[in-house]
């Protein structure tokens, strides 16, 4: 992506409040900066939080009602509130199971693609070597190839080449490779911008080349290995077509579980929902805790 | 030195190979091929596969589906994430738990996100139907997702729920690259809050739109997790779309030549639109950038 993108000036912008939002005032300075909002901002925000958190919270909601109460009042309130949903989702050894192969797998993916991913970028980012705009290319070109394109010759490759079918690897390891392009776009600035003089001080102490990289490198880049370590695990923890055709029975993550659960159980509104709100809750506290890193690395992605 | 670079650069290159590279060598091997998966690859047909997906009514209908969420995507989610963007880019109580509430779809997989919206849109007993009549509006009596004039459209009021957040939250941090000053030279000179929003702001705002809107098409080609939840493609093929025809053809029906066939076509399909997008569109902020550095100069 190219593009002059503009800087992220940091703290706020204060942009002239509209009074009357929408309606032109011909008054030289009608409005002062803003301060609060007016009512129709207030009522946007309030339509806007309405959409956005109504089908979650009332799913949450959903699995404490029964599915009688669910087909009686649609949109009614739980009267009363009913607990078995939630427990006979607890209760079940397969939603452990596949809470624990998400985690094992988004785990796994997150590691490799931040460890080979700043392997990769220090040489691209450091060394002066004939073929290194090349291979940084090579990997860039990466981007333009979404999964999809060759997801029936990686199941083929995966199943039956490497053996790799139905395991937390097989699913693993073609995500952190898909993962590797964005990664090393992030990183690689990240560590051009270390001082050369750390590096050249190192050298003269007698470090070597992989010394420099573990005691230097690594911890310099920090931030930038968080922010692309949690969207690695983000994709991972979402995603679903690569394993549909990858996992079966006890191997299943909880996207596939939760697909499953809903085709095989549709008429059991209640514990859909319930086993729903179950398997979102990690994925709402992950991101609680690591939103800024999120934002940034999203934005940092459409900066170029 | 060689060898540093490849103890450095060997392990990410060793994956990126076998995952990424040989199988989309593979994919157009596999494409020229008659092959359901088992045995030597020898039945060799040329383009023939590549003929019968673009000549197959499904696909073409898919490559439409494609096209459609593509363009609605633009019409709708731009100006209305762009309209929320800009009331809510103001200091205000509540404005971070306001984002943080607004980008929860996004987080949410797209699996949970659709089964979720299955059991809301249901046609009897789901919120939705009651909700709307309610005021007087009756929904079709197949249920918005079981209705082929309908589906589709449902299908991206879904993914809109999903992704306008992303929008808003980009559009935002945009609009933090907006310089004051500006904004209050226009306000000194008796310019309206619309005149403001419409001759400064926007405009300003022209790299992240246009980032957005490639981010966004990008998606929309490859879309698959959200319809595969809502309708697997139905009914009688109304929202399916390339990506579910491929797995439909692959996985189902071991036609693995068309499907690999039809994967090749959708990235030619990505990469022309990429590249159109490219010349068309991002290129302006090229040489806009290249003009506002000579005018600094």
């Amino acid at each position: 992506m190219s593009g002059p993108m503009t800087m992220p000036v940091p703290g706020t912008s204060s942009p002239p409040d509209g009074g009357g939002a929408f309606r032109p005032s011909r008054r030289p300075r009608a409005s002062g900066p803003a301060q609060g909002g007016s009512p129709l901002v207030w009522f946007v925000a309030l339509v806007v939080v309405a959409f956005t958190l109504g089908p979650v919270v009332y799913a949450a909601l959903g699995g404490f009602r029964t599915n009688a109460q669910l087909a009686e009042s649609p949109a009614g309130l739980p009267n009363p509130w009913v607990l078995e949903n939630y427990q006979r989702v607890l209760a079940s050894p397969s939603f452990w199971r596949y809470a624990l192969n998400s985690t094992v797998i988004a785990l796994i993916t997150t590691v490799i693609t931040v460890v080979f991913g700043l392997m990769a970028a220090y040489p691209l980012a450091r060394y002066r070597f004939r073929w290194r705009e090349p291979l940084y290319l090579v990997f860039v070109l990466g981007l333009l190839f979404p999964a999809t394109v060759a997801i029936i010759p990686l199941f083929v490759i995966i199943t039956r080449q490497l053996h790799l079918g139905n395991t937390w690897w097989g699913v693993a390891l073609p995500q952190a490779a898909f993962a590797l392009p964005v990664t090393i776009i992030i990183l690689r600035p990240f560590l051009m911008a270390i001082p050369n003089e750390l590096e050249e001080a190192a050298v003269i102490d007698g470090a070597s080349r992989i010394q420099i990289f573990w005691r230097i490198v690594v911890p310099l880049s920090g931030p930038g290995a968080v922010t692309v370590g949690v969207l690695a695990f983000v994709a991972s923890w979402n995603a679903y077509l690569l394993p549909l055709l990858l996992l079966q029975g006890d191997m299943k993550t909880l996207p596939l579980g939760v697909a499953d659960f809903s085709s095989q159980y549709s008429s059991d509104t209640a514990g859909v929902f319930a086993f729903t709100t179950l398997a979102m809750i990690p994925a709402l506290v992950f991101f609680l805790a690591m939103q800024r890193r999120i934002v940034n690395g999203l934005q940092g992605a459409v900066k170029g | 030195m060689g060898l540093e670079v490849l103890f450095f650069v060997g392990p990410a290159l060793t994956i990126f190979v076998i995952f990424v590279v040989w199988p989309i060598v593979r994919a157009l091997q596999f494409s020229l091929y008659r092959w359901k998966g088992f045995g030597p690859l020898v039945d060799f047909v040329g383009l023939q596969n590549y003929v019968s997906v673009l000549t197959n009514d499904v696909f073409i209908g898919a490559f439409t589906h494609n096209m459609v969420i593509v363009v609605l995507s633009i019409l709708v989610q731009l100006p209305v994430g762009l309209a929320i963007a800009l009331l809510l880019n103001r200091k205000m109580r509540g404005q971070g738990l306001l984002r943080t509430i607004i980008f929860v779809p996004y987080v949410l997989s797209e699996v949970i996100a659709g089964v979720v919206w299955f059991q809301l849109l249901q046609p009897q007993y789901g919120v939705v139907e009651t909700l709307l009549g309610a005021v007087g509006i009756s929904g079709p009596e197949q249920g918005w997702l079981g209705t082929p004039d309908v589906a589709l459209y449902t299908v991206f009021f879904v993914l809109t729920w999903k992704y306008l957040g992303l929008a808003v939250l980009l559009f935002l941090a945009g609009l933090q690259g907006v310089p004051d000053e500006l904004l209050e030279a226009a306000q000194i000179d008796g310019a309206s809050w619309w005149q403001v929003q419409r001759r400064i702001t926007v405009p300003l705002l022209g790299p992240t739109l246009r980032t957005w809107g490639f981010l966004s098409m990008i998606g929309a080609i490859q879309l698959f997790d959200m319809v595969w939840i809502l309708t697997r493609g139905g009914p009688a093929n109304a929202t399916t779309t390339m990506a579910t025809f491929l797995i439909t053809e692959g996985t189902k029906r071991y036609n693995y030549g068309i499907a690999t066939a039809a994967s090749v076509i959708l990235f030619a399909v990505a990469l022309v639109l990429a590249l159109l997008y490219q010349f068309f569109v991002l290129r302006r902020d090229v040489a806009e950038a290249d003009a506002g550095m000579r005018r600094v100069r």
